[in-house]
């Protein structure tokens, strides 16, 4: 039964960094939303170890080494996402991934040269 | 059981990722020497690889530790493996070869950033794309794409525009949404199954709920990283706004590494578990990004985005292998023509898609402009970059003797075999509209320019060279056909396809 409630946990997670990502235009808050699904993906992983575990063990340790491995891959991850972000800020001096002023500034460049 | 050969398999990932690090470690011009040496050494593995099998004619594994599966993580190479690092192996040397020009550091002249992070970029694509192929279990896969994107996204901004910075973010937050979907379906399937060994999943997955939610997701999160339509909105301005030869690597080679992952998750995991209509719908994506990159690719002004628009397109012809190989399973007949029709295609969009990049950056450097309506006079000072852009154009519309046209004409008669006479129609009337714009580049290019007009720049001979020999390799392709077309089924099971 504890479990189920992790599940559902992890399902809610998943649902409300999605709903984040796609929303919202701000790159860091599709950084931290992405990071949410990942803790949501990460519990469902801690759940398929509790339910996998043999008697007299607390889990199935396969499950959990895979955990290790992808929590620093998504660690490495937003850490190259928010060094990208950090280099764009000190180029431009905003962080919008928006293309159309972007796209004005570059034929504005054309033009005069 | 590790097979005779098997520790090639480990040097074919560990050597350009050891060139990672020396280069790093011994800096500057060396980092340049580092990778060529490597693309030699690197390009001998392969080639051993091959021959251990085609001697044994079954798959080659090393057992790392010597933990056999399910507890263990193995490396196998079989046939499907070893023609896509063949190629990769040729598409890397090309580009590292066009590359001395751009980011190499002759005597005398300091050594930039850009050039030491390109070359270590470059070794860790390739390393990073052997490890795709040669992983046995699905989550190595999982940790082999991470790699793939962490060495792709930076290839995108090497030059620290904003623009090319924007794209790059925009591309590793889609890559990142991808994997982590795909990653939920590695987790749900190890839940269900207790495995993550491709072979012993392909033998215990069943037609269930579970099944088809972790192959849905595992399969949604590939389509983002390949760009198949409509996940392809990053792949366009991250990819013309790259230096030419890390436009090369990324549209040549990064996508092909997770569409060879569906390849391998539809062929090899699940062909009991997929159905016909998944198919069908999997190929449609296809068409439609076939017939969207074509045409959005026509009025392109710039020749990068034009090229990189037709990338969109091509990606689509590699999903239509999936309905023809199904059928032909259902059938109960080889699927051997949709197979190797799909990896050929696969093999030659590599090897044009890099000649025709690295064309475009020629192009760039001698007439200071891509813009194609501008092109006159390129004609004239890059005779034999036209002429291999033309070859290259030839084999992505499928013109005999090319490799498209060996690819495409598998693709079809499969698509007649198996009664499926639609996607013959898609294939043919995506080569027509490729056929518009390969021509429209090229009679803009050789239209004569006004008198005394001179190139702002000329480029050296090798890159010339370099761009001619992968516009070869991709045109002469087809010529595959005269040896036994088997080799990407060479050590691979035989699954039987059941029926919906």
């Amino acid at each position: 039964m504890n479990e189920m409630w992790l599940g559902y946990c992890a399902a809610g997670l998943i649902g409300i960094g999605l709903y984040g990502l796609i929303v919202n235009p701000q790159p860091l808050h599709k950084i931290l939303a992405f990071n949410i699904i990942g803790t949501g993906v990460f519990l469902v992983c801690a759940v398929v170890a509790r339910r996998g575990a043999v008697p007299g063990m607390g889990g199935d340790p396969v499950p959990q080494a895979l955990l290790i491995t992808a929590i620093v891959v998504a660690f490495a991850a937003s850490a190259l996402a928010v060094a990208l972000l950090v280099r764009l800020f000190e180029v431009e001096g905003s962080t919008s991934l928006d293309e159309e002023g972007a796209s004005a500034k570059a034929d504005r460049d054309e033009r005069r040269a | 059981m590790t097979t005779p050969g098997g520790l090639l398999l480990v040097l074919a990932v560990l050597v350009p990722f050891v060139a990672v690090m020396a280069g790093l470690v011994l800096g500057g011009r060396n980092a340049e020497r580092v990778a060529l040496a490597t693309v030699g050494a690197g390009l001998v593995i392969v080639f051993e690889i091959a021959r251990c099998l085609l001697a044994t004619s079954a798959p080659v594994v090393y057992l790392l530790g010597g933990w056999a599966p399910p507890l263990g993580v193995a490396l196998r190479a079989d046939g499907l493996s070893v023609v896509m690092m063949l190629a990769v192996g040729a598409v890397i040397a090309g580009v590292a070869v066009y590359a001395r020009g751009d980011f190499g550091t002759s005597g005398g002249v300091r050594e930039t950033r850009a050039s030491l992070t390109f070359w270590s970029l470059l070794m860790a694509a390739w390393g990073a794309l052997n490890l795709v192929f040669v992983s046995g279990d699905v989550f190595t896969l999982y940790v082999a794409l991470e790699l793939l994107t962490f060495a792709g996204v930076p290839l995108v901004c090497l030059d620290g525009r904003s623009d090319t910075l924007r794209a790059a973010l925009r591309y590793l937050l889609f890559a990142l949404l991808g994997s982590m979907v795909y990653l939920l379906g590695v987790f749900l399937l190890y839940g269900g199954y207790g495995t993550l060994d491709i072979a012993m999943l392909g033998e215990r997955v069943g037609a269930s709920r579970l099944t088809w939610t972790a192959a849905a997701l595992m399969t949604a999160g590939l389509l983002a990283k390949t760009a198949l339509f409509p996940l392809h909105l990053w792949l366009p301005p991250a990819h013309a706004g790259a230096p030419a030869a890390a436009s090369a690597v990324l549209s040549a080679l990064v996508v092909k590494g997770s569409w060879f992952l569906v390849v391998r998750l539809w062929l090899d995991v699940f062909p009991g578990v997929v159905t016909w209509s998944a198919t069908q719908w999997l190929a449609g994506l296809g068409v439609a990004a076939i017939l969207v990159g074509n045409i959005v690719a026509l009025r392109q002004a710039r020749l990068k985005l034009l090229i990189a628009y037709s990338t969109v397109a091509q990606i689509g012809y590699l999903f239509l292998m999936f309905p023809l190989a199904a059928g032909a399973r259902a059938a109960h007949v080889d699927d051997t023509a949709a197979v190797t029709g799909g990896m050929l295609q696969a093999i030659s969009h590599a090897t044009a898609k890099a000649a025709m990049f690295m064309a475009a950056g020629l192009i760039y450097t001698t007439l200071g402009h891509d813009r194609v309506a501008d092109l006159r006079g390129a004609g004239r000072a890059l005779p034999l970059t036209i002429l291999a852009f033309a070859l290259a154009g030839a084999s992505l519309v499928g013109l005999p003797p090319s490799g498209g046209f060996l690819a495409k004409w598998l693709l079809m008669s499969a698509a007649f075999a198996t009664a499926q006479w639609w996607w013959a129609l898609a294939m043919l009337v995506g080569g027509l509209l490729t056929s518009v714009y390969v021509f429209m580049v090229v009679m803009h290019a050789m239209s004569t320019p006004e008198a005394g007009w001179a190139p702002k720049r000329t480029v050296p001979g090798y890159q010339q060279g370099a761009v001619m020999a992968l516009a070869l390799c991709s045109f002469l392709l087809g010529a595959a056909a005269l040896f036994p077309p088997d080799l990407p089924r060479v050590g691979r099971a035989h699954v039987a396809w059941v029926a919906p």
